[in-house]
């Protein structure tokens, strides 16, 4: 195990205690628009020309998304419709919901307040339920509360910081229900961080105008997932574990009517028929977008956006991809994981080799992040790790200089922990840090109702795309989730109550086939992906094609 | 870059573990999560959030010359030299079904009791404590839920993350993690005060407060809004 940092870097570590007290009271102006604009062009990585693809076939057909994404998008259905036989149905519901994370357990719950029966629903989930992002997200949740704040600054902040490119009615729905999921929340439950009056503990966030953030330490995500999770078990609605969905079905009137489904232990297939289907399956971290290190869980492949778009969702903003300006860049085996921006609201500010302070801490995240590469890559203040890679101090101890001592150890024990198993005390010495793969900003078009304009297929969470345009902010993700999760549940509910379904079919594969062949699209890869592959190369170059059994 | 796919150099420092029972030599500095990866495992069981979150991947080991089984996340430990590993799929611990509105504290004697009667089995070992990868004080919290002081296993119990670990090992079959999310959930409804500043917004919104001013929001007219929020006043202190 290691323990602490090389020491080639006290050097650095010194000059960074050594500034630190003059930099205490200081906060650099945020920037003008100009200002942004020149470092978001020249380093951010959505900015780059290399990287994309233009999509050949497909409801949005033209648009650019990232070569990894891409790649599975002109791609091979993993099912071969032939094969396939859907005149036995395993499961016949009134609303599926793919995707066991915040988006699809939320949707379940409130359909079931809405009615429908908890055995006529059905989660299929890839990994374990509860097992997604929503359950790593450590810094908070915003909602416009306090009296000096309003969903109206709350939606300002949010277009903003998406560069005017979201889709309004949707930053609308997020702001304005915002409060109304925190009272359900009460109501659950979840504890969240409060003063002796009962009202929350409230902190800023990158791009945001007001104290809006809402917390549970730094274990917020999970907090809620547990919660949520916890209710979803207590009304006994069915969960399908480890039987991630592969494909949707539709029927012979162009409706979305359920899905197929895959046991990921003995590959057998499920056929389930639903008369709503509800698309909660996350975001797309570990196809690794231009190599980089990702936060997210493992089964975070983007599988919702393949499935949609061959089922004729068109997709929107996934040109952009959020780089989180702080993933750790030490020690080796933490790489690319998440350092709350809950670290920066607390008031530690991102310093370079010399300790100099090079950006204000609460930039939105494109910003932020293009900011630390500059520093990085563009005028070389950064650390070398001992692999060669790059990082900027985040000073940490900052944090109770300004706030006192015992501040970090009740906000981010999550982190305290991280660290203290690698042999680092972070309210002694920084956090190194460079930006990490973090978020899908854009995704499946969708309606403030939470239905796409495929009939009977709705989307909630980090799927879908428009409510944070080109770029989130943060604490609006587990907002997100739980908006349209909710009003994905409530809409698929009463579209289930009057639905009624044809026969079922997999043409939209056929035809995807086709479209591929007919732009002369040729290729052996398959997708979805499901999982990442992460074998070693040597283990992989020897491998038998042979089929054991148990 | 993912994970694993970072050179690996001829002269790195190599050792040797035992997965199962099976030896392989991968890389010193490595997880033990991507070290069975490196060695040619495919995860679909034991593996989650790779961050220390969800409690996927425990893992039981012991190391060369050492009686003791040792407990902790495949994700956030690196590999020892001689490392015998077994991961842990599932943890099948019964949970007990409760209703949000039938858990008041103040209706019962002791509603931990009511769900969770074992826990007055506890030996206090504290073995369920020394397996914690989290290092939380479980027995504590159990011992504090037998005592009805739900707000104190809630704030002990609050960094779970759910591995299932103490219950594994609990001579007494108590399901720590399961009593411990009740606790906690009774705690933020009936033990916490709620936010007189959330009624309060709640309540406007419902009354259309911010409904005209939402309107010409989306409507506006794009230059418009950018100069809007470019100008927006920002709160930097608190």
């Amino acid at each position: 195990m290691s323990s602490g940092y090389p020491d080639y870097m006290d050097e650095s570590i010194k000059k960074v205690e050594q500034t630190r007290a003059e930099r205490v009271d200081k906060t650099p102006e945020r920037m003008s628009p100009d200002q942004a604009d020149e470092v978001l062009n020249n380093f951010h990585p959505d900015y780059k020309k290399e990287g994309k693809d233009t999509l050949k076939i497909g409801p949005s057909k033209g648009q650019k998304v990232p070569t990894e994404l891409s790649k599975l998008l002109r791609a091979h259905s993993v099912i071969d419709p032939s094969e396939i036989d859907l005149s036995q149905v395993d499961y016949d519901v009134d609303v599926l919901i793919i995707g066991g994370g915040g988006a699809g357990t939320v949707a379940a719950l409130w359909a079931v307040y809405e009615g429908i029966e908890p055995e006529d629903i059905l989660i299929s989930t890839k990994l374990r339920h509860g097992d997604s992002n929503s359950m790593m997200a450590q810094g908070g949740i915003q909602a416009a509360d306090k009296a000096d704040d309003s969903p109206v600054k709350h939606y300002l902040d949010a277009i903003g910081g998406g560069h005017f490119t979201n889709k309004r009615e949707l930053v609308k729905a997020l702001t304005m229900d915002a409060p109304k999921i925190l009272d359900w929340h009460e109501d659950l439950g979840i504890m969240y961080d409060r003063e002796d009056d009962g009202n929350f503990v409230e902190l800023p966030g990158g791009g945001t105008s007001r104290y809006r953030l809402h917390s549970a330490g730094d274990y917020t995500g999970m907090e809620l997932m547990r919660v949520i999770r916890d209710e979803a078990r207590n009304y006994d609605i069915p969960v399908l574990e480890f039987t991630p969905a592969v494909e949707l079905i539709k029927d012979d009137k162009g409706q979305v009517a359920g899905a197929l489904l895959m046991n990921l232990e003995t590959n057998e297939y499920y056929v389930v028929r639903a008369k709503s289907t509800v698309m909660a399956t996350g975001g797309f971290g570990r196809l690794h977008i231009q190599a980089f290190p990702t936060t997210n869980h493992y089964g975070a492949t983007g599988d919702g956006l393949i499935m949609g778009y061959r089922a004729g969702v068109p997709i929107r903003d996934l040109d952009s991809v959020q780089y989180h300006p702080t993933g750790a860049a030490f020690p080796d085996q933490i790489v690319g994981l998440l350092v709350t921006e809950k670290v920066r609201s607390l008031g530690a500010q991102p310093v370079n080799a010399d300790g100099e302070l090079f950006v204000n801490p609460l930039e939105p995240r494109d910003i932020e992040a293009a900011s630390i590469i500059r520093e990085c890559r563009g005028r070389e203040n950064g650390v070398t790790t001992p692999t060669g890679m790059q990082g900027v101090w985040l000073d940490s101890p900052l944090i109770e200089e300004k706030s006192g001592e015992g501040t970090i150890e009740d906000n981010l024990p999550a982190m305290v922990r991280q660290y203290e198993r690698f042999g680092i005390d972070i309210t002694e010495k920084p956090i190194l840090v460079y930006p990490t793969l973090h978020y899908q900003n854009g995704g499946l078009v969708i309606n403030d109702d939470g239905s796409t304009p495929v009939k009977g297929l709705f989307a909630g969470g980090e799927v879908e795309g428009g409510v944070h345009g080109k770029n989130r902010l943060m604490g609006n993700s587990l907002l997100d989730y739980n908006v349209f999760g909710r009003r994905a549940g409530i809409n698929a509910a009463s579209h289930a109550k009057k639905a009624s379904i044809g026969e079922l079919t997999l043409d939209h594969i056929t035809k995807y086939e086709r479209d591929l062949e007919k732009a002369g699209i040729k290729t052996d890869r398959k997708s979805p992906l499901l999982l990442p592959e992460y074998r070693g190369d040597k283990v992989l170059s020897r491998h038998l094609d042979v089929e054991v059994t148990l | 870059m993912n994970e694993n796919e970072e050179e690996v150099n001829e002269d790195q420092e190599m050792i040797e573990i035992f997965v199962m029972g099976k030896r392989y030599n991968v890389p010193k500095g490595l997880t033990i999560m991507t070290a069975l990866e490196y060695a040619g495992y495919k995860f679909v069981r034991g593996c989650g959030c790779r961050g220390g979150f969800c409690g996927a991947c425990s893992t039981v080991y012991r190391t060369e010359d050492e009686y003791k089984l040792k407990m902790d996340l495949a994700c956030q430990t690196a590999v020892e030299d001689g490392m015998f590993l077994v991961q842990l799929p599932f943890v099948p611990a019964v949970r007990e079904e409760f209703d949000i509105e039938e858990v008041d504290p103040e209706e019962h004697d002791n509603v931990m009791l009511d769900y969770y009667p074992e826990i007055a089995r506890c030996v206090s070992c504290n073995t369920c404590t020394k397996s914690c990868p989290q290092d939380i004080e479980v027995m504590d919290y159990v011992q504090a839920a037998l005592r009805g002081d739900i707000e104190r296993c809630a704030e002990l119990s609050f960094d779970c993350i759910q591995c299932g670990l103490c219950s594994i090992r609990c001579p007494a079959d108590i399901k720590h993690y399961h009593l411990a999310q009740l606790a906690r959930r009774i705690t933020g409804r009936y033990i916490d005060k709620n936010s007189d500043e959330l009624d309060k917004r709640v309540e406007e919104i419902k009354e259309g407060k911010y409904d005209e001013e939402m309107k010409e929001m989306v409507e506006m007219e794009l230059e418009k809004l950018k100069e809007t929020y470019d100008t927006r006043d920002i709160k930097e202190e608190g």
